[in-house]
């Protein structure tokens, strides 16, 4: 046995908690896991079975915890996972799952597969087995601070052309804000016009913010490739910024792992509760709506859709704000047949889009979310993470089809009341 | 051993070995996941835990949105056997005697008939279930030894029962003895293999509708 396959064979069983335990022995392999996978619907390739890319840690967990599995592995029946096995399963982990927890919504025995998948990452990792593609984009977060080389110095520049476009400063490092505004590096890197939408939306609705120059970015590569200590180190940026400044809130953005790994993850990556709260940006919009702070003007005609970003929806609880926000301005908002916690994924999560090594397979998967679109109708869809537009744009461009694809906060943005002459809001500088 | 002597141990030691290690097998199978452990979240909560759980051990139950054919199938099939088998197993009048003298009291049998219909479509379901395995891709690639072994294990004591009760048997003693028997493997292999799921299935649901409820989100 080498020494990675040792280190990754007790990483797994270190990732045996009872509820994986509770799900392998649960499990009557009926498959039915198959049929809510995206990458099994789209190529019948059984191998893309959710269940089925669980078998080595399975085989882990048989060694360690069962009668059959302790005897078998005594009498050398039975053995644990090999680093060829790893290798050959390396693809099915990473390239054909995205995380996207809709094999978890319908296992009759509820096995929370994509709870498992996660964890069987954390092996994969520790025993050298993650995709290029993803160990390159983690290496420019831990080096550059971002998976997409995003430098403090790119960010700044971008700052200031929003700053230039607007007319007023923007608040960069406020200590006391309420609120740390981070982004995506998708965001600084691509869709720079969400600075001057959010910048525009807390200044007329009065709301005390900030930017940080050091942690200015929430993605979280280490969530995606499976290594809970880098993505410890890549959060404690932004956690440590939040901390610095005092702020009552962290502003997650449009996009999904960084909201996992900020929200839901964080704490305990970090060993210990935020002295702070974790709010997604379309979470903050619609508290705003609510309070009646956020009013909008004008509607857009077009006949639109809502993409549900999976780890915002269906593994984040953001389902109802979304809607809220664009029943306020969307004339013809029709959804797709199966959407909100059912929705089908891009096909790009879960670090699926930083591996190139999968781009064949995930523009074939594309033709699920091309079903759902096709007699729609529609010529926008709108989303709220930056990656599903990513792919979204992509899958788009693939299969010819002509559809516009925007961020709600953006399009929100658009349709936002503003006053004239307004104030600066709180922390913002004039 | 004679076939009486056989049966006689089948229903006296034999069965009370067999539900011995069911009980103390599945309790230590339930308790050696739970002592695992599971670290408690440290994000602030959304929702809840317990309630969500046991809403999801009631949801799925349940045809969920967006089921193909053969989710239909894999589900219609599961509740034909499971319902035939267990009504089977507590409503006919001559297990409910056995109950009786176990517990020290019984109820009321349903019509043997009945009985004989739905325990005939729990071994067709359960013909349909292993053919499925055996020809569809998806439960080939996933099924193991181990499957294929359940499934004799559960198909045994619902076909010589049918047998006895029709008189398709040989010989009745021997028939007897090895329904009673058969039954008894089942309840015995239940803590070692999958077939633990007969309970595991509650908690397994339960955390997974806590692990979405305690970020206020339906699973």
């Amino acid at each position: 046995m080498t020494a990675s396959i040792d280190r990754g064979i007790k990483a797994l069983v270190e990732q045996i908690d009872a509820p994986v335990a509770t799900f392998f022995t649960t499990c009557v392999h009926c498959g039915m896991c198959a049929d809510a996978c995206l990458f099994f619907t789209e190529t019948r390739d059984p191998k893309y079975t959710p269940i089925y890319k669980l078998f080595p840690m399975r085989k882990v967990w048989r060694m360690e915890y069962t009668f059959w599995g302790k005897l078998l592995g005594k009498l050398g029946l039975l053995k644990g996972p090999t680093d060829e096995e790893l290798a050959e399963w390396e693809p099915l982990v990473y390239d054909s799952c995205t995380l996207c927890g809709r094999c978890s919504m319908v296992c009759p025995v509820g096995n929370d597969i994509t709870y498992m998948i996660r964890k069987m990452r954390e092996g994969m990792v520790a025993s050298g087995h993650a995709p290029r593609g993803l160990k390159d984009a983690m290496k420019r977060a831990i080096e550059i601070g971002s998976p997409m080389a995003v430098t403090p110095q790119t960010f700044q520049t971008v700052v200031r052309k929003a700053e230039e476009e607007l007319g007023f400063a923007l608040p960069m490092d406020v200590e006391g804000a309420d609120y740390l505004m981070t982004l995506s590096s998708a965001e600084i890197a691509q869709f720079e016009e969400i600075i001057p939408a959010v910048a525009r939306i807390f200044r007329e609705t009065d709301l005390s913010w900030t930017l940080s120059s050091t942690g200015f970015e929430s993605t979280n590569t280490g969530i995606q490739i499976g290594s809970s200590d880098l993505a410890k180190h890549l959060l404690e940026r932004v956690v440590h910024t939040a901390e610095r400044l005092k702020v009552k809130y962290v502003i997650s953005p449009e996009c999904g792992h960084a909201y996992t790994a900020l929200r839901w993850e964080g704490p305990n990556l970090i060993g210990r509760p935020y002295p702070f709260k974790v709010i997604h940006i379309v979470e903050l919009l619609d508290e705003l709506r609510a309070q009646g702070r956020l009013k909008t003007e004008g509607f857009d005609e077009d006949r639109l859709t809502f993409h549900d970003p999976c780890q915002m929806v269906r593994r984040g609880g953001v389902v109802e704000q979304p809607r809220n926000l664009l029943n306020m301005f969307a004339k013809d908002f029709v959804e797709m047949e199966e959407h909100g916690i059912n929705n089908w994924c891009c096909g790009g999560g879960g670090g699926v889009s930083a591996n190139e090594r999968a781009d064949e397979v995930r523009i074939k998967v594309f033709s699920k979310k091309k079903s759902q679109l096709d007699g729609l109708g529609v010529s926008k869809i709108v989303t709220a993470c930056s990656n599903c537009r990513n792919m979204l744009e992509d899958g788009l461009e693939h299969n010819n089809m002509d559809m516009e694809v925007v961020g709600l906060t953006e399009l929100l943005a658009e349709h936002l009341v503003e006053t004239k002459d307004k104030p600066a809001a709180s922390g913002e500088q004039s | 051993m004679t076939a009486a002597e056989l049966l006689n141990w089948a229903r006296g030691p034999g069965l009370q070995i067999s539900l011995v290690v069911f009980v103390l097998g599945m309790t230590y199978r339930v308790l050696q996941n739970y002592f695992i452990g599971r670290k408690a979240s440290l994000a602030e909560a959304r929702g809840s835990q317990w309630g969500p759980g046991i809403e999801t051990v009631w949801r799925r139950s349940l045809f969920h949105p967006g089921m193909t054919g053969k989710g239909y199938f894999t589900l219609i099939a599961g509740y034909t056997f499971h319902i035939g088998f267990l009504v089977t197993l507590f409503f006919l009048a001559q297990h409910i005697e056995l109950f009786k003298s176990l517990l020290g009291f019984g109820w009321p049998a349903l019509a043997e008939g009945l009985i004989e219909l739905l325990a005939v479509l729990s071994i067709a379901a359960l013909v349909a279930v292993l053919v499925d395995r055996l020809v569809d891709p998806v439960r080939r690639k996933i099924s193991d030894f181990q499957d294929y072994f359940t499934w004799v294990l559960t198909v045994a004591p619902l076909i010589t029962g049918y047998m006895l009760v029709n008189g398709m048997a040989m010989r009745y003693t021997e028939m007897l003895a090895l329904h009673i028997l058969s039954f008894e493997a089942l309840l015995v292999a239940a803590p070692f293999t999958k077939l633990s799921h007969m309970v595991t299935i509650f908690i397994a649901r339960w955390y997974n509708g806590a692990i979405a409820g305690y970020k206020g989100v339906q699973s």
